[in-house]
């Protein structure tokens, strides 16, 4: 596998979210702003790249039957780095995420990753494969939160003060949507409704391909 | 006394972990196929919730608060979270091996549970005293526990149901879970 296959599987092929269905929690809890889903993903990428990167470093020196503690510490460190660096520089982003933060430390994606990847290849691969998976989450929860927040509010914050506002393009109240979907009800439905897509599509290209 | 049952149901319904704090989801679409697996995994997430919450609570605020390394609780919680799950396996296994029996695959798994992280942090960084700490971690539990034994129980049915293809599976789940969520969100009204 060159590094560029290595790169772009996990943004489809073996997608954290679509495929493996790992780290739903935040992508539903935390994908009501378009905002948040970004920062969500910048925290994701720096642990995901920091932690991979490091124990791809130190494969050979941590002893197999104790490496899951070892994962575990690494990914700690790194995300409480994270969050004190949030809390520092961008704290409404930081209050708005909470106590999802150090939860990155439990997220599947993260412990899953070094433990089938950075523990058996070397950095340049695995700080790659860090890269690769970091975007493919984000771009998910980017597309949940996209959708929740438009249908929800008509409005896509996509970072601070910049945010484009749909009711003022069109001139008037657009009377369709509904904060149904920004709430938790909201993110169960559009994730399912995304899933039985990406389901729908497979199936599509399965049929077409054995045609 | 009406603060603490206040406490329950703001605890079991209206905060509920999975459906309105989004904690746990993992084990909430992985383990609820079958009734009988979400009962064991409900069971023991109450009892991890419940017991890790509380030393995480002590822990909080007798050594770190004090000595003021406040940023150590990441750390300090999932390791605390690791040994007390290896702890209550090794117990119900020499005390109650009934238990031990119909919980035991179930344990192991729960270290990476976000509910069991995510309520000891809840119940530290708020500021709750230790009889609340109690009544919110044990009441948290049990409406994980309940939420995922009545989604198991959609879905078992739900397995005869004619649903279009592409839905099958975790996406009519997700949209299960978002008309339970839609449910429980009513129950707001109530304190």
């Amino acid at each position: 596998m060159n590094q560029k296959q290595n790169f772009l599987k996990g943004l489809f092929k073996e997608n954290p979210i679509l495929v493996s269905m790992l780290g739903l929690c935040p992508a539903l809890a935390i994908t009501d702003k378009f905002e948040n889903a970004l920062g969500m993903g910048l925290a994701v990428l720096f642990v995901l790249v920091m932690s991979n990167f490091l124990i791809s470093l130190l494969r050979k020196i941590i002893p197999n039957e104790i490496r899951i503690p070892v994962f575990i510490l690494v990914v700690a460190t790194f995300v409480t780095i994270v969050d004190m660096v949030m809390a520092a520089f961008l704290q409404e982003l930081h209050q708005t995420l909470g106590i999802f933060i150090p939860l990155i430390v439990v997220n599947c994606i993260i412990l899953g990753r070094a433990e089938a990847f950075a523990s058996k290849n070397d950095v340049v691969s695995s700080v790659i494969d860090g890269v690769g998976m970091a975007i493919g989450y984000t771009m998910i929860i980017g597309v949940i939160a996209f959708a929740r927040e438009l249908l929800g509010t008509g409005v896509i914050t996509v970072w601070g003060d910049l945010s484009i506002d749909f009711n003022k393009i069109v001139g008037h109240d657009i009377p369709y949507f509904t904060s149904f979907f920004t709430s938790p009800a909201g993110a169960y439905i559009v994730l399912g409704v995304l899933f039985g897509i990406v389901a729908a599509v497979k199936s599509k290209k399965k049929v077409s391909e054995a045609k | 006394m009406t603060n603490i049952v206040t406490w329950i149901v703001s605890a079991t319904l209206i905060q509920n972990v999975i459906l309105s704090r989004f904690l746990g989801t993992c084990p909430f679409l992985g383990v609820s196929s079958k009734r009988e697996s979400a009962t064991g995994m409900g069971l023991a997430v109450t009892l991890v919730v419940g017991i890790s919450s509380m030393v995480a609570w002590v822990l909080d605020r007798y050594i770190l608060v004090p000595f003021d390394i406040k940023y150590m609780r990441t750390i300090v919680f999932i390791f605390v979270i690791a040994g007390l799950v290896q702890i209550i396996e090794m117990f119900l296994k020499k005390v109650i091996p009934s238990l031990y029996k119909s919980l035991g695959i179930y344990l192991p798994l729960i270290t990476t549970n976000c509910a069991v992280l995510g309520m000891a942090t809840v119940v530290t960084t708020q500021n709750f005293d230790f009889l609340k700490t109690v009544i919110y971690a044990f009441a948290s539990g049990f409406g994980f526990f309940m939420v995922i034994y009545i989604f198991s129980a959609l879905r078992e049915k739900m397995e005869t149901s004619p649903i279009p293809t592409p839905f099958k599976g975790i996406p009519v789940a997700l949209v299960t879970a978002g008309l339970m969520a839609m449910i429980i969100a009513r129950f707001a009204g109530i304190v």
